[in-house]
């Protein structure tokens, strides 16, 4: 796919997550946004998975560990062909099943349930060891967040995910800067994650998580990386693609109301219209 | 009467057993694989055993993917921190997406004994049984662990099984027509005046002091809950209406195990007397085991004079 393809994806995904989460009135917003680019060059260049058999044994694997960021996660399933797009519109409903945060029981395409923060590289690591055991050639992905890493728990998975040279994992953070409280730096500082990962026994790459060339040369220096575990640094800006979002630690778990809305809709809609013009 | 043995020990020799089997068993274990009994497999298939460090709660995630890759992974570590520090990625890690796990708690109760009370698991069977779908298992005896691994390895699903550290004897095997499954309590002796309701090590107790409360002119039933959840309601409902009154006996905390688990059902289905018997409220201390269990009552005496407390308040 050509980049101006993969740009157009992302924005009409970053269009859908917005839909959701106004029509839900709830829902995680800021950190959608800025994922977006991850996940679209994730599903649609890099993951092999096959949307008629979503539980393919050979299949890649992608764990969302920031399990909050449904609407990022979601819209891209819908995009790449697990659902129908209009099942979006059951987002966080007692109408269905498209649950506030990942549920790999009743959502297509979901391969872990997650949603409390710090778990998912755990389950990405039990992934990655089975496909060791089995010889089998699947890797596995989990998106992490720069909030989400101050659990201990994603520590204790890093230790055994180098332990068992776990080649066959990327580990990927979308290092935004920004958690519920505020910045990262002040509620809890975990930087310098590169030196962190590094003393942990992981390969450690530095990408740019808005451009799709950095992201694919990133993924691509993680598969030839053979014998330990590598993380995407993946640097974006919270709120990406709303001018009034970006940056802003306010718009994590908060819905927009109408008039900010449709505001964040017409800049939305103004970048897809630009890309689908192109 | 057979040789003293520890369920631990048992479930220890069963994972070397099926291990050939059941290619897809691996076996997690947070650095006590000496107390936990998973040595024995892990030096029999060192490729199929993880040592996750101690960190429960990676082991437990860790499980997870594994399950969710069709391999049947069995995790382990002490009752304290696999139900009790792990217990948030068990609830969201294993049983929410209904993974097929087996949480292994050893060295649950008061028989830890001079560790003393951060080790003595008394709420490892309330954690579990109140998470939705999760199969709880506290096994009495070798013979009956024996049994309890086969059924579990073949269960599909979520699962806690605790193990023991002291030796106890075995009763099971004894008992004529005693057949292990899931969801049914084993009548380990018939009574009409009384049911006591026992699990884990209590059970061998509760066989004693019915013979205790016999000598008395006491006839008392004994049922061996080696399964928490679910719950054998039909047993129960048979016992409330023969014999009109309930003893539960427990090495665990008498808040949320089997006592409240009986007397809830009961209550709502056929209310007769229920006392509860096991740790009152309060946390273990060291000691050793057999003094421990002692000086919180959990004795054969201890279990005949609750026996008539329950007796008393029958109508």
């Amino acid at each position: 796919m050509t980049t101006r393809q993969l740009e157009l994806i992302a924005a009409r995904g970053r269009r859908l997550g917005m839909e959701m989460v106004f029509r839900a009135a709830s829902g995680h917003i800021g950190g959608s946004l800025s994922a977006m680019d991850i996940l679209t060059e994730l599903y649609f260049e890099e993951l092999r998975v096959d949307t008629a058999a979503p539980r393919a044994a050979g299949r890649d694997r992608f764990i969302m560990s920031k399990g909050h960021c449904t609407p990022a996660l979601y819209s891209i399933l819908a995009l790449r062909g697990f659902f129908p797009e209009e099942q979006l519109a059951l987002f966080r409903s007692i109408e269905g099943h498209m649950s506030g945060h990942p549920d790999m029981v009743n959502v297509p395409g979901v391969d872990m349930s997650t949603g409390s923060l710090g778990q998912g590289l755990s389950a990405a690591v039990g992934m990655a060891i089975a496909g060791k055991f089995d010889g089998a050639d699947y890797r596995v992905y989990a998106l992490m967040g720069d909030g989400e890493i101050e659990e201990g728990q994603i520590w204790e998975a890093a230790m055994s995910a180098a332990k068992y040279k776990l080649d066959n994992l990327c580990g990927i953070v979308d290092v935004n800067g920004l958690q519920i409280d505020g910045k990262t730096a002040d509620v809890m500082p975990s930087e310098p994650l590169d030196k962190k990962f590094e003393a942990f026994g992981w390969k450690v790459i530095k990408a740019d998580g808005h451009d799709f060339e950095s992201l694919r040369a990133a993924l691509a220096e993680a598969k030839a990386e053979k014998g330990r575990p590598s993380v995407i640094l993946a640097k974006t800006v919270k709120g990406k693609g709303v001018s009034f979002m970006e940056n802003d630690a306010g718009w994590h778990g908060k819905a927009p109301n109408a008039e900010q809305y449709e505001q964040a809709m017409a800049e939305l809609n103004a970048a897809v219209a630009k890309l689908e013009v192109e | 009467m057979s040789e003293k043995k520890a369920t631990r020990a048992v479930y220890g020799e069963m994972l070397v057993e099926l291990a050939e089997k059941y290619p897809e068993l691996i076996v997690l274990d947070a650095d006590l694989s000496s107390a936990t009994m998973t040595k024995g497999f892990a030096k029999a298939y060192p490729e199929r055993f993880l040592d996750m460090g101690i960190a429960e709660a990676n082991m437990i995630g860790v499980a997870a993917g594994l399950a969710a890759c069709g391999k049947k992974p069995f995790a382990n570590s002490f009752a304290m921190f696999t139900a009790g520090r792990a217990y948030e990625q068990i609830r969201n890690s294993v049983a929410y997406p209904g993974l097929n796990v087996k949480c292994i708690g050893s060295h649950g109760g008061l028989s830890v004994g001079e560790d003393g009370a951060t080790h003595q698991c008394l709420e490892d069977l309330a954690l579990m049984s109140a998470i939705p779908g999760m199969l709880v298992l506290n096994p009495c005896d070798g013979n009956e662990m024996r049994q309890a691994v086969l059924a579990l390895i073949e269960y599909e699903g979520p699962a806690y099984m605790r193990l023991g550290r002291m030796a106890v004897e075995n009763v099971t095997d004894s008992v004529e027509g005693y057949k292990f499954e899931i969801g049914k309590a084993a009548k380990l002796r018939e009574g009409s005046d009384l049911t006591i309701c026992a699990t884990g090590l209590m059970v061998q107790r509760a066989l004693s002091a019915a013979g205790l409360l016999e000598a008395q002119g006491i006839s008392a039933r004994v049922l061996d809950f080696h399964t928490i959840k679910p719950l054998d309601g039909e047993a129960l409902l048979a016992a409330a209406r023969e014999t009109g009154c309930i003893l539960t006996t427990e090495e665990h905390s008498i808040n949320g195990g089997l006592g409240s688990a009986v007397a809830a059902f009961l209550g709502e289905n056929c209310p007769v007397p229920v006392v509860r018997h096991g740790v009152n409220d309060e946390f273990g201390r060291s000691g050793k085991a057999e003094l421990v269990l002692a000086a919180y009552g959990l004795t054969d005496e201890g279990i005949a004079m609750r026996a008539k407390d329950a007796l008393k308040l029958k109508a």
